[in-house]
């Protein structure tokens, strides 16, 4: 049981595929600007990662070395056709708003990587929620990173009014930046500092120390 | 023929394929430490790119989309949603053949560039500039331009990263932002500064 856990926690905070392993990153600074859609890419983020990991992991035994990469490959386009077929029948707006980002969770490093580097390795269960875990610890980072642009760069989260803006008669006056593309990486930016700032083994050493100052005797 | 110029302007500088739609990170973050590495990853890029976006504009509109098999008699036949699946198998199948090619009539190409063709397969700008030629709906014309245009800014932006990160190791970072941390902090201004080429037009 606590290796469930573990296999299951691990990769939210200690292991965080985003923010240590820098994996799957382009889809988490593009659709982060609405809180909601980013929620609709998060569970299709976790869904096509758990089942791709559980069908690399029941055929591990019967892939061979050499093609396995194709193998995996066809198994997440087919999970990520689904996902798109079902969004675009049931959340139109939604998948229009996403465009080709479902479409992009083929390509995405946090899938490939967990069917390359566990699911190959491990038995079908320990695969399958290895591949919930990594998907929530994607989704952290995302709905922290699109709370804050919503919250501040419009004044709502998931369309609802929190802040009453200037322009509407209230006391609010949103930053505009944090719609805009660029504020995705400094907030990943940040949110990098912080953790690391908690958890210092993830520290990267630099590749040239600054040297401290002269003392005064020296100069003299 | 300006309007190709235009797109091919727009594709390099607005629409940049990193700095504007975020596709092909991963490989842009890991592999931007050294400007020879970001200068080879950069020029394959373009070559694939501008390979697989016309090839697959030619087998959307002639195999998927909806009535594209009236040449074959199925008129009523509409393919599209195996889209994804054809693109990922055409840039995989793409980049194979060009790294065989390459490996047996261009050796000192296949030397430079043969560490990275393998990585395209997976960069999702690849990808995502096919995704957006089927959702612009591209003539074969234009996707070849868009496709040549996305590389070459998808380049563009990677050799200015590392050329920037190779001064950047010399400076004194707060140790929690080190690498990663920073590198994140300097794409964003990269993109702030792209963004201000927005609303040119020619």
């Amino acid at each position: 049981m606590d290796s469930v856990k573990a296999t299951l926690t691990t990769p939210i905070f200690r292991n965080n595929p985003i923010a240590l392993q820098i994996l799957g990153i382009c889809s988490a600074l593009a659709v982060t600007s609405s809180l909601q859609v980013t929620l609709v890419m998060c569970v299709a983020l976790t869904f096509v990662c758990a089942f791709s990991n559980l069908g690399v992991s029941i055929i591990r035994r019967h892939i061979p070395g050499s093609i396995r990469i194709i193998v995996q490959m066809v198994i997440i386009a087919s999970l990520v056709i689904v996902v798109d077929q079902f969004l675009k029948a049931y959340a139109y707006a939604i998948s229009k708003q996403l465009s080709v980002f479902v479409g992009l969770i083929i390509t995405n490093c946090i899938v490939m990587g967990r069917a390359e580097a566990y699911a190959m390795k491990n038995p079908p269960l320990p695969s399958f929620i290895d591949g919930i875990g990594n998907g929530l610890g994607y989704s952290v980072v995302l709905i922290a990173v699109a709370v804050v642009r919503e919250l501040f760069g419009a004044g709502k989260l998931m369309g609802f009014e929190i802040l009453p803006l200037v322009t509407e008669g209230g006391w609010y006056n949103p930053n505009g930046l944090l719609l805009l593309p660029p504020s995705a990486f400094f907030l990943i930016g940040m949110f990098i500092w912080a953790l690391r700032s908690v958890q210092k083994e993830q520290v990267e050493e630099p590749d040239f120390k600054m040297a401290s100052h002269t003392t005064v005797r020296e100069g003299a | 023929m300006e309007a190709l110029l235009s797109l091919f302007i727009r594709a390099i500088f607005i629409e940049n394929m990193a700095l504007a739609f975020f596709l092909g990170m991963c490989t842009f973050l890991a592999i931007s430490k050294k400007i020879q590495a970001a200068l080879g990853l950069g020029i394959a890029v373009v070559v694939v790119l501008t390979i697989t976006v016309p090839v697959n504009n030619l087998i959307y509109n002639y195999l998927l989309s909806d009535g594209a098999l009236a040449w074959a008699g199925l008129p009523d036949m509409d393919l599209s949603f195996l889209g994804l699946l054809s693109y990922i198998g055409v840039i995989a199948a793409i980049v194979q053949i060009l790294e065989m090619f390459l490996d047996r009539f261009v050796p000192a190409l296949y030397n430079a560039l043969g560490v990275f063709l393998p990585l395209i397969t997976v960069n999702c700008a690849i990808l995502g500039a096919s995704l957006f030629m089927v959702e612009r709906d591209y003539t074969f014309a234009e996707s070849v331009v868009f496709g040549a245009g996305s590389g070459v800014g998808w380049a563009l932006a990677i050799v200015a990263l590392a050329g920037i990160r190779e001064k950047l190791k010399y400076s004194d970072v707060p140790e929690g932002l080190q690498g990663l941390g920073i590198t994140f902090i300097i794409v964003g201004l990269m993109s702030l500064g792209f963004m201000s080429f927005g609303g040119i037009d020619i």
